[in-house]
């Protein structure tokens, strides 16, 4: 089945160090939990195409760590570790999110929040990340799978601005 | 004469809520400074401040007309951020895409049971 806008994630920047993602999903809460919490099913859609993962942990307790990495095609491994600061099973989950790819990783992590709205069946998901420092926000913008991915685009005066937003 | 704009010079331009609302009205085409202190509704330092900012990185440019000075929009600085937030939303729109499978299983699941 298939909803009119809601399959691609939405990307916004709130603020200066705030990334936003947004997506609905064809599955009650539980379920899109289960599925973001269990390393197993993280395996089957972290990767993104773009890769094997080659790490899936989980230690889902506040002050338990976490840690995904994954071979990712042209650019090699890629790692990501935090900890659990918040769990409110099914509804959100504060989590820390170190890139590790730069120096002082931990120093520059960001704090992740996973927010899950359910409404007759669908579940609203929100993702807020947020970067402790401006310096911590560009090395994540400026590091990352997605630089380069889209070098092919370009796009006319005014058209940038609508998708800025 | 701008620098060049890095995706994070630009994030820092349009990131601030004000800084995009100048952006959408000069969007619409191009106008003196009066007029985005109207729409805004902010001190002329502010809008003045923003604006700034946004010639920085070069997503604005201003003209001279007789006593007035007239900003306009100039989308290619800002194609880096956009660039960026296209590439982070694909990622994570494939990475959905493979959620919803994971979660039409789970789904059967429960439903079996």
């Amino acid at each position: 089945m298939t909803v009119a806008g809601s399959r691609k994630a939405t990307v916004t920047l709130p603020s200066d160090t705030q990334i936003l993602i947004t997506r609905e999903f064809d599955a009650p809460k539980e379920l899109v939990w289960k599925a973001w919490t269990t390393p197993e099913l993280v395996r089957r859609w972290w990767h993104a195409n773009r890769g094997e993962m080659t790490a899936c942990e989980i230690d889902l307790r506040v002050g338990g760590k976490w840690r995904y990495a994954m071979h990712a095609e042209g650019f090699g491994e890629v790692g990501f570790h935090g900890e659990y600061r918040e769990i409110e099973p099914f509804e959100r989950l504060v989590s820390t999110e170190a890139y590790e790819g730069i120096p002082d990783a931990d120093a520059h992590a960001a704090v992740d929040t996973l927010t899950l709205t359910e409404l007759d069946g669908r579940t609203l998901m929100t993702v807020l990340v947020e970067h402790p420092t401006k310096e911590g926000r560009d090395m994540h913008i400026e590091s990352g799978m997605e630089d380069g991915m889209n070098d092919a685009l370009d796009l006319a005066e005014g058209v940038a601005i609508s998708l800025v937003r | 004469m701008a620098r060049a704009a890095t995706t994070a010079d630009a994030f820092n331009a349009v990131a601030e809520p004000r800084r995009r609302q100048i952006l959408d009205v000069l969007a619409g085409g191009e106008r003196p400074v009066n007029d985005l202190v109207a729409h805004l509704g902010l001190a002329q330092p502010l809008v003045s401040k923003h604006l700034r900012v946004l010639r920085e990185v070069g997503a604005v440019e201003v003209r001279g007309d007789g006593r007035r000075r007239l900003y306009r929009l100039n989308g290619a600085a800002l194609k880096p951020i956009h660039d960026w937030v296209q590439g982070y939303e694909e990622t994570w729109s494939e990475r959905f895409e493979q959620l919803d499978v994971v979660l039409g299983e789970l789904n059967e699941e429960e439903e079996g049971r």
